[in-house]
């Protein structure tokens, strides 16, 4: 019994281990966790998404019936607010740009955005929407903390505004919310306010990454409800099995 | 072996219900396997209804559209076309388009929402070809008293101008009349109901 | 015509069956009269999890092959269409992903127990060979379904796995450009990996399962105790005494194995299918691209001890050879076990102080490779991965001496049972 104890404590350990393992070397400035069950955030992030990203990237491997079915939006509005590219609800969602004008444009192709999150982490989305600063060395005049040498211009930089960044360790900065809270790292500071207040810019990608993160896996929600009846019905088996299993070795002494 | 504390009732009765329980739980493990037999996302993207412009279709032609991988076939039907309906009806199997094979508002004498355009899926009732359109008349070599219709090819089944199968053939139903509805005058939209939205 | 009856004297649709196939024996010889000892513990659950991995394994492979397309330019995109299109695709392709992560878990406490309780002494040297030839099948298996997605860490993981044979003398360029059918990892060596993957190594592993068991009902199950049961059996019926027939006694309590083992396997399928990146790799959610390396290149953790060993031996002469070597006999050592345990008892539990030190370091080192393979490079890690691979090896080569130096426990006559 001591060594299956042992055995099992190690085993903990080591599945402890794998979120820091996962996360990477550097790290964030904000912390972010998406919500996939707040579908209205998801929603307004699909219309952020198709305003503001789809012009350039696409999401080829999702169908916009699909992102209506699953997101609770009618085909009436579906076509009126978010088809941009298609009128067919079964197509995937293109981007309208061509491919090679786009690479000459930015340096490399917009990349296909559909698993985007789980090829980075939505947390490391968020950041690198929320750390776009000034640079006056690059080209575009602007730089990303969370990606370096990032060749895509701040698109939303007439929602959030301009901000500059300063080097100094930020502690105990006072706004929390929607799941970003400041922790140690540069800072940023807004020289002039866009469209949003940074509230609502934290707010604006907020709902675009629950978005995104829903994207990147649209059966999530139906895996995740499946797997509380299938381990439901196991627990109910198991305990069933122990019973008989204790009853038949009775007959062993 | 002794067999002290050993109850036959309570273990036949944990046996049993552990294996029924097992058992619905193999039969529930089995249904996304045959599940995820079903036509895919894809394949119902591609099998979406299909619009049809018979804006330029003249009287006395056919045009075909895929719907489904299978071919849609649009006829014009002329007046004398419509009127042949009638001379045929004692040579057919089922005149009257008793049999499901057409939804409920093509379940009429021209099996059609407007008598003079034909909406037919092109396959035959039988095995599966696409009959030829033969709208030529007299061809005996056809039937004696054809007057213009479809001929399979391949086991030489006929049908008349609104696909109603003839006696005496291997198929043994009328063409499938497939789902559609008038987008307007001109266009017609395939695989959507009449009244769907 | 008559025909002789079969032994069992089973009639009507069993006996005609009986007549022309030995249904009712293979039942009794495998089952309700194969006798096993009564003393199993924890660590025999996971032969039957095994099994009933492996046939999670087939079925949803049979099934995702519907669906995956062994093509490099659209094989990354079948993967996204059997996740979303494909009804219940995420499901079926987490099960199989999972599955060979659970695999590996069950095989290792599988093979764990052979050390433990020496279930590879004689005469039970080829039910262990069996199994070690089924791990190495495994292995490629493994390899071979890591690439099919052809993300980005499927094709850096191909690349560097295939390049191993890169380090053999003279023919070792030739060799790799062969086993790609290209230049580099390309549509060919796709095809080729898909191609084994599904027929060739499915077919090795189901027969060597089949060797694996017939060897094994051949001569009867180890136990805890290492004890051979047959040794006092009943005079009149003549089954060993501490023996218990395998069904109901061992179905029902494997049936209990399953349930727990499908709570855990099942929670992570359904909750954490990523596994926090440890069961599908972040870089794998981009296609693969020939012009850029992953960040971290590391191996699927079940590789982790053996890719450890690798990164931890040093060059000779400009030869990255001997890290291939030390890594592949890492493997081939686990074939000289038999003949390497000269101790006059099979059971950790009679062995001397030697044993268990040496069971026990062997243990912490395979994990801390494990673990160290996986990690990027960094001189602490390589020296740990350094003294791991020692140790790994010690554990065998010298396996010969302590066991035959030590002191032993008097083994008992019979096993060793307490009653629930």
């Amino acid at each position: 019994m001591q060594r299956i104890k042992t055995f099992l404590i190690a085993v903990a350990l080591t599945a402890a281990a794998a979120p820091a393992y996962a996360a990477g070397g550097h790290a964030l400035t904000y912390k972010f966790e998406p919500d996939s069950n707040n579908i209205q955030s998801a929603q307004r992030g699909a219309r952020n998404f198709m305003n503001y990203c789809s012009g350039c990237h696409s999401m080829k491997h999702l169908r916009y019936g699909r992102l209506g079915q699953d997101l609770g939006i009618p085909e009436d509005l579906l076509k009126a607010n978010l088809m941009f590219t298609s009128d067919k609800p079964g197509d995937h969602i293109v981007s309208s740009m061509p491919k090679e004008e786009a690479a000459k444009w930015f340096g490399q192709t917009p990349p296909d955005l559909t698993v985007e999150t789980r090829m980075r982490g939505a947390d490391w989305v968020y950041n690198f929407l929320m750390t776009f600063y000034v640079d006056s060395a690059k080209h575009s005049g602007v730089n990303n903390l969370t990606l370096p040498g990032a060749s895509m211009p701040h698109v939303l930089m007439d929602l959030q505004g301009v901000q500059v960044k300063v080097e100094e360790k930020a502690e105990g900065h006072g706004e929390e919310g929607h799941g970003g809270g400041h922790h140690a790292g540069p800072k940023f500071e807004l020289v002039q306010p866009g469209k949003l207040s940074p509230e609502e810019y934290k707010k604006f990608v907020t709902d675009t990454v629950n978005f995104m993160h829903y994207a990147a896996e649209p059966g999530r929600n139906a895996r995740i409800a499946l797997g509380y009846k299938v381990i439901l019905f196991l627990l109910l088996f198991t305990i069933l099995a122990y019973l008989m299993k204790k009853e038949w070795w009775k007959d062993v002494h | 072996m002794s067999n002290q504390g050993v109850d036959p009732d309570r273990r036949r009765f944990l046996t049993l219900s552990t294996t029924v329980v097992g058992g619905v739980g193999v039969a529930a493990a089995a249904w996304p396997f045959l599940a995820s037999l079903k036509p895919s996302e894809r394949a119902k993207a591609l099998g979406a209804p299909v619009s049809v412009d018979i804006t330029h279709l003249e009287a006395g032609q056919k045009l075909t559209v895929a719907w489904r991988g299978k071919p849609v076939w649009v006829v014009k039907r002329t007046p004398e076309m419509i009127a042949s309906l009638d001379k045929v009806s004692g040579d057919l199997r089922d005149p009257g388009s008793d049999q499901k094979q057409q939804p409920d508002y093509a379940k009429n004498e021209s099996r059609a929402i407007k008598p003079e355009i034909l909406v037919m899926v092109g396959s035959c009732t039988h095995l599966g070809c696409s009959p030829t359109f033969r709208p030529d008349h007299p061809a005996p070599e056809v039937d004696a008293n054809w007057q213009g219709g479809f001929y399979c090819p391949c086991h030489g089944s006929k049908f008349d101008l609104a696909g109603r199968v003839y006696k005496g053939v291997p198929a043994p139903l009328n063409l499938v009349v497939p789902p559609h509805r008038y987008v307007d005058n001109n266009t017609i939209l395939v695989g959507e109901d009449q009244g769907a939205a | 015509m008559a025909i002789v009856p079969n032994p069992y004297k089973t009639t009507g649709f069993l006996g005609w069956i009986d007549d022309r196939f030995p249904l009712t024996k293979l039942w009794k010889d495998h089952l309700s009269e194969y006798y096993a000892p009564k003393n199993f513990n924890f660590w025999y659950y996971f032969g039957s999890l095994a099994l009933l991995v492996l046939v999670n394994q087939l079925l949803t492979g049979i099934w995702l092959v519907m669906h995956y397309k062994p093509d490099a330019a659209v094989a990354w995109d079948s993967v996204e269409y059997i996740m979303r299109d494909v009804p219940y695709g995420n499901i079926l392709r987490y099960l199989h992903s999972t599955g060979a992560s659970a695999f590996f878990v069950v095989v290792f406490l599988h093979m764990y127990r052979g050390l433990l309780y020496g279930s590879y002494r004689k005469p039970r040297e080829l039910v262990w060979l069996f199994g070690a030839l089924i791990f190495l099948v495994l292995m490629a298996e493994a390899f071979c379904g890591y690439v099919l997605p052809w993300g980005n860490m499927s094709y850096w993981g191909a690349n560097v796995i295939i390049n191993l044979f890169g380090t053999i003398p003279v023919i070792g360029p030739d060799l790799v450009v062969w086993i790609q059918g290209d230049y580099f990892p390309s549509d060919a060596t796709l095809g080729r990996l898909f191609s084994l993957h599904v027929i060739f190594l499915p077919f090795v592993l189901v027969a060597l399962v089949v060797a694996h068991l017939i060897a094994l009902h051949e001569v009867g199950s180890n136990n805890p105790d290492g004890v051979e049961i047959k040794k006092h059996k009943d005079p009149k019926t003549g089954i060993p005494l501490d023996g218990i027939a395998f069904h109901p006694y061992y179905t029902v309590k494997d049936v209990v194995g399953v349930g727990v083992f499908l709570i855990i396997f099942l929670g992570i399928v359904f909750f954490a299918p990523d596994g926090g990146g440890w069961l599908l790799e972040k870089p794998n959610f981009t296609p693969a691209n020939p012009l850029a390396t992953p960040e971290h290149i590391t191996p699927a953790w079940y590789f982790g001890s053996f890719y450890a060993m690798l990164r931890a031996t040093p060059s000779i002469a400009g030869s990255a050879l001997p890290g291939v070597i030390v890594m592949f006999g890492g493997v081939a050592v686990l074939f000289l076990v038999p003949w390497l345990d000269r101790s006059p008892v099979k059971s950790i539990r009679y062995k001397g102080k030697l044993s268990k030190i040496a069971l026990a370091l062997f243990t912490i080192a395979f994990v801390l490779l494990s673990y160290y393979g996986m990690q990027p490079p960094s001189p602490a890690g390589t020296l740990i991965s350094q003294i791991g691979t020692i140790v790994y090896f010690a554990f065998f080569f010298l396996m010969p001496f302590y066991t035959k130096l030590e002191k032993t426990k008097p083994e008992p006559e019979r096993v060793t049972h307490a009653a629930h």
